[in-house]
C-alpha cells in the first residue's frame, strides 16, 4: 500500500496532471469543455454497480467511462445532434442513476475523490494509462489540429476522422478515470479544463498552450497534494482551488494582443 | 483526348430524408476548371462534401486513379483567440504529407503569402488571407484536384482577382483540376471551362457561353440575373 505523498503516488498524480493538461487543450479548442466535464459524471453509475457487485470501484468507473465515450460517439453520428445536447440528456441521467446506486459516503468519495492508500496495481495501471494518453496526444497532435480546424480538410488529408474522434473521447474517458481517486468525478473534469483555459489566455501558439497547460496542471496537483498533507485537508478541492487561482491570475493581467 | 479527373453518375444526396441533390451526372476532364453555381440552399456545399466522402450518397463518384484531393471549405467559424498559428496549421499538414519546411515556404509563396503569417493566429486572418492559407495547406498534400467552396466570399475585389489568379497559375503550371463553388458569375464566365448549375428543377451543365444565358440563369435562380460573358475567356 502507498500513501498519497509516497514517491509512487506522487508520480501517479503528476502523470495524471500531464495527461489532463495536454488533453484539456484540445477539449477546450474543440468546444467540448462542458461535454467533457459532464462525461466524467458517467463514472458514477459504474462505481455504484461495481460496489453492488463487490468489484473494484475504479474498474467499474473505467468501464462506465469507456461506454460513455462510445455512447457520445455513436449518438453524435446517428442523431447529428451537438455533443453538448447529448451530454445534457444522457449524462445528467447517469448522474441521477449513479446517485441512486451509491450510499451517501460512497457518493461523496466518488464525486470529490478520496485518495486514501493506493495498491501497487493501481499505481501501475495509472502510470500506464497516463502514458497512453500522453503518447496519444503527442502522436495525434497534427491530426487533431487539422480535425479541429475542419473535419473535411482532415478527411481529404487521409485522416480517419470518426476513428480519431473515438480515440480522443476514449483518451478523455481514461484521463477522467485516472483522476477519480484524487479528485472524484466532479473535480476531475475541472482539472482537464481549467489549466487549458488558463493556458489559452496566455498562449500565442499551440506548443505554448500545451506546455503552459501541463505546467499549471502539474503545479496545481503537486502543490495541492503537498498542502493537503500539511493542512490535513482533502487534496481534490485544494488542487482545483490552486488551478482556479492560476486562471484568475491571468484575468487580472492584460491579455495578450 | 483528356481523361476525366472526376466522373459523377446518377448522384443522389439526401439529408435528413430530404433529397438535396437529385440524379446528377457530370464529368470534369483533367486540368480543367468546373464552376458550380446555384442559389443558396441548392446543395453546392453538400455536393462537395459528398464528393470528398464526408456525406453519404447514392450513385457513383469516381475520381481518376491516383487523384489527391485538396479541399478548401467555406469560411470557417474560428475563434479569434484560437491559439493555432499559420505555422501550427501548415506544419501539421506538412508532417502528415511528409513535406519539409522548405515545402511549407514554397506553398506560402505560391499563394502570395509572406512568412509573417506563420506567427499569426489563424482566427485573426482576413477572409482572403485565410482562404489563401487554406490553399497553401491543401498544396502541401501535392493535390491533383482542388475543391474550393466559395473561396472569395467576403473577400474584396482585388483579393478575389488575386485568389483566382493563384488558382489559374496552379492549373497552368501543374495541371491541377479545379472545382470551384462561386456566386461571382462574371468571374465564373472568365475562369471556368465548364459550369454546373444546381437547381432543383433546372440543373444544367456546359461551357459558360452556353450555360450563363439570361434565360438559363433566371430559371436557375428564379429571378432575372444578368451576366457579362467575356470574349477573351482564359480557360484551361
Amino acid at each position: 500500500m502507498t500513501t498519497t505523498f509516497a514517491p509512487s503516488a506522487l508520480a501517479l498524480s503528476a502523470s495524471m496532471a500531464v495527461a489532463a493538461g495536454l488533453l484539456g487543450c484540445f477539449a477546450l479548442m474543440r468546444r467540448m469543455s462542458l461535454a467533457g466535464d459532464a462525461l466524467s459524471h458517467v463514472a458514477l453509475p459504474g462505481i455504484g454497480l461495481a460496489l453492488l457487485l463487490g468489484a473494484p470501484p475504479l474498474a467499474g468507473a473505467v468501464v462506465a467511462l469507456g461506454a460513455g465515450a462510445i455512447l457520445i460517439w455513436v449518438l453524435e453520428r446517428r442523431t447529428r445532434v451537438g455533443v453538448d445536447a447529448i451530454v445534457g440528456v444522457v449524462f445528467s441521467g447517469a448522474l441521477a442513476v449513479g446517485a441512486l446506486l451509491t450510499t451517501g459516503e460512497q457518493l461523496m468519495d466518488a464525486l470529490f475523490g478520496a485518495p486514501g492508500t493506493l495498491a501497487g496495481w493501481e499505481v501501475g495501471a495509472g502510470l500506464l494509462g497516463a502514458a497512453a494518453v500522453v503518447a496519444f496526444i503527442i502522436f495525434a497532435r497534427d491530426r487533431l489540429v487539422l480535425m479541429l480546424i475542419s473535419p473535411d480538410i482532415a478527411l481529404t488529408a487521409g485522416i480517419d476522422v470518426p476513428r480519431l474522434d473515438l480515440m480522443y473521447l476514449l483518451a478523455f474517458a481514461l484521463t477522467v478515470a485516472l483522476g477519480l481517486r484524487y479528485l472524484g468525478a466532479l473535480l476531475m473534469g475541472s482539472l482537464v479544463i481549467i489549466p487549458a483555459a488558463t493556458a489559452r489566455r496566455v498562449a500565442r501558439d499551440l506548443t505554448t498552450m500545451l506546455t503552459t497547460s501541463v505546467a499549471v496542471s502539474l503545479v496545481a496537483t503537486l502543490l495541492g497534494t503537498w498542502l493537503a498533507e500539511r493542512l490535513h485537508r482533502e487534496s481534490g478541492p485544494l488542487i482545483i482551488s490552486i488551478a482556479v487561482a492560476c486562471f484568475l491570475a491571468t484575468t487580472i493581467t492584460p491579455r495578450r494582443r | 483526348m483528356p481523361t476525366d479527373a472526376l466522373t459523377v453518375e446518377h448522384l443522389v444526396i439526401r439529408l435528413g430524408g430530404t433529397e438535396i441533390v437529385r440524379d446528377l451526372s457530370f464529368a470534369v476532364p483533367q486540368g480543367t476548371s468546373l464552376a458550380v453555381i446555384g442559389p443558396n440552399g441548392s446543395g453546392k456545399t453538400v455536393l462537395f462534401r459528398a464528393l470528398v466522402g464526408a456525406l453519404p450518397y447514392e450513385g457513383s463518384v469516381r475520381w481518376a486513379v491516383g487523384a489527391r484531393i485538396g479541399y478548401v471549405p467555406q469560411k470557417l467559424d474560428l475563434e479569434r483567440d484560437l491559439p493555432i498559428t499559420g505555422r501550427d496549421l501548415l506544419r501539421a499538414r506538412a508532417r502528415l504529407a511528409r513535406a519539409s519546411n522548405a515545402d511549407v515556404d514554397r506553398a506560402l509563396g505560391r499563394v502570395d503569402l509572406g512568412p509573417d503569417v506563420l506567427d499569426q493566429l489563424v482566427g485573426t486572418f482576413s477572409g482572403g488571407q485565410f482562404q489563401r492559407l487554406l490553399i497553401a495547406v491543401a498544396l502541401l498534400g501535392n493535390p491533383t484536384v482542388l475543391l474550393l467552396d466559395e473561396p472569395t466570399a467576403g473577400v474584396d475585389e482585388p483579393g478575389q482577382e488575386r485568389l483566382y489568379d493563384t488558382v489559374r497559375r496552379l492549373q497552368a503550371e501543374e495541371g491541377v483540376t479545379a472545382l470551384v463553388i462561386s456566386h461571382e458569375l462574371s468571374v465564373v464566365s472568365r475562369y471556368a471551362t465548364n459550369v454546373l448549375c444546381l437547381s432543383r428543377d433546372h440543373p444544367c451543365f456546359g461551357i459558360p457561353r452556353k450555360v450563363l444565358t439570361p434565360e438559363n440563369l433566371s430559371q436557375v435562380y428564379g429571378t432575372p440575373v444578368g451576366v457579362f460573358v467575356h470574349d477573351d475567356d482564359i480557360r484551361a
